[in-house]
């Protein structure tokens, strides 16, 4: 992505409650400490970016945010609702969070069509005909409803992650999360995916996306994070930790990618 | 100098297709390439073309040729006679009824035989994938219940016949359809169990599948039937046959519970994890997304796993049900017939054949049908 790019103004709105508040979140996985003390706060609205080294915590960050992984300690609350054990909180948490996974994870036994209307049927409790209205109108907008009745296998990388983002928007989420959507994509694909990503900021959905995608993170972050070792060690605008990174961590970290690009 | 060989390539007009030389297609280059591609080869092939053709023909001449198929009265003199040159089908003839029904009362055989073409009738038509919706499950539910009326009888001025004097191949079809009917469902709810995050679920369900799978089933069947009615209090008598079956149930449950369990086991963890994320609670997750996936790919072991059920409702002989197998030993008993076994068991042999084959052909198409989506 070029520099050039616009940056799509920002539809944070500082003002409303925050849509997910992260408080001191402490987990482990047995022994390993994967998130220390982690603490950010995500406004109605706002696009933040997730990056850092490999290992740094930044799928579990986002897996705790819907439950996919249960934190230890600190508190986190999403739409005002706090995360525990509790089943309805977590099924009402769910079902506002949408998630798009790095490899995908479509259903290959149901059709593309199929794959997003399934939970608008069944959790929200939507006519059929009126669930596959909106399937395809998302389709629509992610640009493939020609291919509706086909099965994910048959698709492009590109075009299943598509439709992994326009199954998850059919739930009409409140909330998005990208965990690493272009990493499993050929560069080609990439541009696809993240064009799609592009026009959903435009419409103002509060997202957090992991991604190395520098021009995106410049084009749509209203912040990005910067995690190593299960820390938040620096976070600002996308110029701020850009062009100014403060700490050695991430001076490596950014010399690394830009050599990697 | 580019330029013309460019224009001269594009100019050439499309070469047609052609087919490959004849010496590389058709049924005489397949038995070249295959049966006759060196001496050795060759010297096998025909070797045990004659081999084979020697049987063949001896069959031929045994089974058909010199067949006896029938006698008057049970004289089975015509059959002696022509013992070892010429098979003596007579005594399927005779016998057939016997093999079919057991001891069921003679003139109450069209019960057990409209349950026998209820049972192929009911498997029709679940195989048929466009009946695959709740309703067959009610039809189920409502055929299985006429067949224990038929068999029973007792009501609709049908004559009681207790379950002593049933037999032959509507017994074989009892054990094997309701075993499997109630053992596949316990199965999926075991496999499930096995993995469920609760302690005390998952150790019932190790322990069950551990314990039964840790006996052979003839013992299962001796405890049902000797040892469990100890346990029941006095007067009170439960079916030798229920015994029979439920032994079968718990036992063809343990083996498909690991049979599913391998298929919940191959699934992507992905998988689970996009059906949470989308909000789908634990039993939409597992009737929507795991289960017809899981299934799916162990459809191979999963018919294995029945076809060997099938024919082990055999082993209920030790505990005296007629059974098709153990009627068909019982027709030979009676010194008429002595000694012509082969011609019995290969009956016998033949009806178990063409429901194992059926299953097995079955199975094919449908896995090929239902990972349609692999393809591209
Ligand atoms: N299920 C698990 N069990 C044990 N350790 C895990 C598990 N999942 C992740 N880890 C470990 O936790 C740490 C953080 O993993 P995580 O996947 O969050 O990193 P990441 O920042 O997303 O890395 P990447 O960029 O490679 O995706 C890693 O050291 C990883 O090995
Ligand atoms: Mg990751």
């Amino acid at each position: 992505m070029s520099e050039t790019l616009e940056h799509v103004a920002s539809a944070a709105r500082t003002d409303a409650p925050p849509a997910i508040v992260l408080d001191k979140v402490n987990k482990w996985y047995g022994a390993l400490h994967v998130l220390r003390d982690v603490s950010l706060n995500v406004a109605l609205g706002e696009r933040v970016v997730i990056c850092g080294p490999s290992g740094s915590g930044k799928s579990t960050l986002i897996r705790c945010i819907n439950r996919l992984e249960t934190h230890q300690e600190g508190r986190i609350l999403v739409n005002g609702i706090e995360l525990s054990d509790d089943i309805k909180a977590l099924d009402d948490i769910r079902r506002e969070v949408g998630m798009v996974f790095q490899s995908f994870n479509l259903f290959p036994h149901l059709t593309i069509l199929e794959n997003c209307t399934l939970a608008p049927i069944w959790v929200r409790r939507m006519p059929k005909k009126e669930a596959e209205e909106l399937a395809m109108e998302y389709l629509t907008r992610v640009r493939i409803p020609e291919q509706a009745k086909k099965y994910p296998g048959q698709l492009s990388g590109g075009q299943q992650q598509r439709v992994a983002i326009a199954r998850a928007l059919c739930m009409k989420p409140k909330i998005m999360l990208f965990d690493e959507p272009t990493s499993a994509l050929d560069p080609e694909m990439i541009k696809e995916v993240l064009e799609t990503i592009v026009s959903l900021a435009e419409t103002g959905m509060t997202m957090i996306c992991v991604t190395h995608e520098m021009g995106f993170a410049r084009q749509v972050a209203d912040r990005v994070v910067f995690m190593d070792r299960g820390e938040i060690v620096e976070m600002g605008t996308p110029t701020q930790v850009f062009e100014t990174p403060q700490t050695d961590r991430l001076k490596l970290f950014l010399s690394q990618i830009l050599r990697g690009h | 100098m580019s330029d013309i060989t460019l224009n001269a390539a594009t100019a050439a007009p499309e070469a047609a297709p052609r087919t490959p030389p004849a010496s590389q297609i058709g049924l005489l280059a397949w038995v070249r390439a295959n049966l006759f591609s060196g001496w050795l080869s060759t010297l096998v092939t025909l070797a045990l073309a004659y081999l084979i053709l020697r049987w063949v023909v001896g069959f031929v001449e045994w089974g058909i040729i010199n067949a006896v198929w029938s006698v008057p009265n049970s004289q089975t003199q015509a059959c002696r006679d022509m013992k070892g040159i010429g098979a003596c089908w007579a005594v399927v003839t005779e016998k057939h009824r016997f093999i079919l029904f057991g001891t069921y009362p003679y003139e109450e055989h069209w019960r057990p035989a409209l349950c026998i073409l209820l049972f192929i009738g009911l498997y029709i038509v679940s195989a048929m994938r466009r009946f695959w919706r709740s309703g067959l499950a009610f039809l189920w539910a409502g055929v299985l219940a006429v067949i224990g009326v038929l068999m029973w009888g007792g009501v609709l001025g049908l004559p009681y016949v207790p379950q002593e004097r049933w037999g032959g191949l509507v017994i074989t079809l009892i054990l094997a359809t309701f075993g499997l009917a109630f053992a596949f469902p316990l199965a999926i709810l075991v496999a499930l169990g096995r993995r469920s995050k609760l302690p005390a679920i998952k150790a019932i369900c190790v322990l069950y599948v551990e314990l039964i799978r840790g006996v052979p089933l003839i013992s299962l069947l001796f405890m049902a039937s000797v040892m469990f009615p100890l346990f029941l209090p006095e007067g009170m008598n439960i079916d030798k046959l229920l015994r029979a079956q439920i032994a079968i149930i718990l036992f063809a449950g343990a083996y498909l519970a690991e049979v599913v369990r391998g298929g919940l086991q191959a699934l992507p963890k992905g998988q689970y994890e996009a059906a949470d994320a989308l909000g789908l609670n634990y039993w939409q997750k597992t009737g929507f997304i795991i289960l017809p996936q899981a299934l799916r790919l162990v459809i191979p072991p999963l018919v294995n796993t029945f076809i060997g059920f099938f024919k082990d409702t055999s082993l209920v002989l030790i505990i005296g049900i007629f059974d098709l197998l153990t009627a068909g030993k019982t027709a030979i008993i009676e010194p008429a017939w002595q000694g012509f076994g082969i011609e019995v068991y290969i009956t016998v042999g033949a009806i178990y054949f063409v429901f194992c084959f059926a299953m097995s052909k079955y199975s094919q198409g449908l896995e090929a049908e239902l990972n349609r989506h692999r393809r591209r």
